[in-house]
């Protein structure tokens, strides 16, 4: 028998998926952010800041997406915002399924923002569409200035980067310009915020921009 | 580690197109994975074997070909391959460049060995 064309992306499965919960979330005004980065770059920390910036400007819900515990579901719940949590069980990623599930949970037409925190994970994210407006990377000063070159399709899929924990920078060997600059070969739109969740620096004009951008 | 998932993913596809064509053995399936889709080649192929080892799969193999990352450039309207991940085209320095190749994960075809 000859080789049987069929030409079908791997993960169609899942980019249908995205696909409905795109339609679902365009349908009650909900714009969605696909929040990813390394473990521990500050994902959590900066939506602790960014939920406090935007209180009564803004209605948020937060999907958190984690291999194991509901710490940082917990972490959110604190400051009074609907959040779910899910939990993959080992899964590196979240897949759009996942999130099908959780927006059932989520009484979306009183948000106007959704944030979803995936595992933090740079490369595995990056393949699966979660039907998400944009996806938002965090890189923090700590990780040095190459990532962006070693994880390419991340920072190339990305519509915002997020440099955060400025106020280590006297205390690195990271280059902050260096880091930019690799970021934006990748991805020359990329637009660009430096933050430090322990001081505050950088949260207000990022916030200040979700206000004008969205809704 | 995704590509547990991927090969998951791509193991599903072969089934369906298996009972389609009543085929009773596959001999190897072609994939399609460009240099920025986040996939390592030897990664996936290591977990589909594991995973099929046992089932009706078992024997059958993955064979990649990997694709170059090629961008256009609306500007000037040349394509030209990504050299060191430098996504300015290089023939006008454009910067709003897309991507038309080079993200891809495809099953491109199944060999049903008789
Ligand atoms: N100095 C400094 N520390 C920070 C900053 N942002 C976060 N941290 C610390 O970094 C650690 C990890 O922060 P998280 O917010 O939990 O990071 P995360 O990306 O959500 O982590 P995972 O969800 O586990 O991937 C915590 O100890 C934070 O207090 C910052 O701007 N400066
Ligand atoms: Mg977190
Ligand atoms: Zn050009």
């Amino acid at each position: 028998m000859p080789i049987v064309r069929i030409e079908r992306k791997v993960l169609q499965k899942n980019d249908d998926i995205a696909a409905l919960n795109r339609v679902l979330l365009r349908k009650k005004r909900v714009f969605a952010i696909n929040l990813v980065s390394s473990p521990g770059s500050g994902k959590t920390s900066l939506l602790e800041k960014t939920i406090a910036e935007l209180k009564g400007k803004m209605n948020l819900a937060v999907i958190e997406g984690d291999v194991q515990t509901d710490l940082d579901a917990q972490r959110i719940a604190r400051l009074n915002v609907p959040v779910v949590q899910i939990v993959t069980n080992g899964a590196c990623h979240l897949e759009a399924k996942l999130v099908q599930d959780a927006l059932v949970k989520i009484d979306l037409a009183d948000i106007d923002l959704l944030i979803i925190e995936n595992v933090g994970n740079l490369v595995c994210p990056a393949a699966y569409d979660l039907g998400e407006a944009m996806k938002v990377v965090v890189a923090s000063t700590t990780e040095g200035d190459d990532k962006p070159l070693k994880y390419p399709a991340m920072f190339r899929n990305a519509s915002v980067l997020i440099i955060n924990k400025m106020d280590l920078v006297p205390y690195l060997n990271c280059r902050v310009d260096l880091l930019k600059e690799n970021a934006m070969r990748i991805n020359p739109g990329l637009l660009v915020f430096e933050t430090s969740c322990s001081t505050g620096s950088g949260i207000r004009e990022w916030s200040q921009w979700l206000l004008t951008n969205i809704g | 580690m995704h590509e547990l998932s991927i090969a998951e993913n791509i193991i599903e596809i072969v089934k369906q197109n298996a009972a389609v064509v009543n085929a009773s053995r596959v001999n190897c399936v072609k994939i399609r994975i460009g240099e920025l889709a986040g996939v390592v080649p030897d990664s996936l192929d290591f977990c589909y074997s594991a995973i099929i080892a046992g089932t009706e799969l078992e024997g059958s193999r993955l064979e990649i070909e990997k694709t170059d990352i090629v961008i256009h450039c609306p500007a000037c309207g040349v394509d030209s391959k990504v050299e060191d991940l430098f996504f300015i085209c290089p023939e006008c320095g454009g910067s709003d460049t897309k991507m038309i190749s080079g993200d891809e994960l495809w099953i491109v075809g199944i060999d049903f060995d008789e």
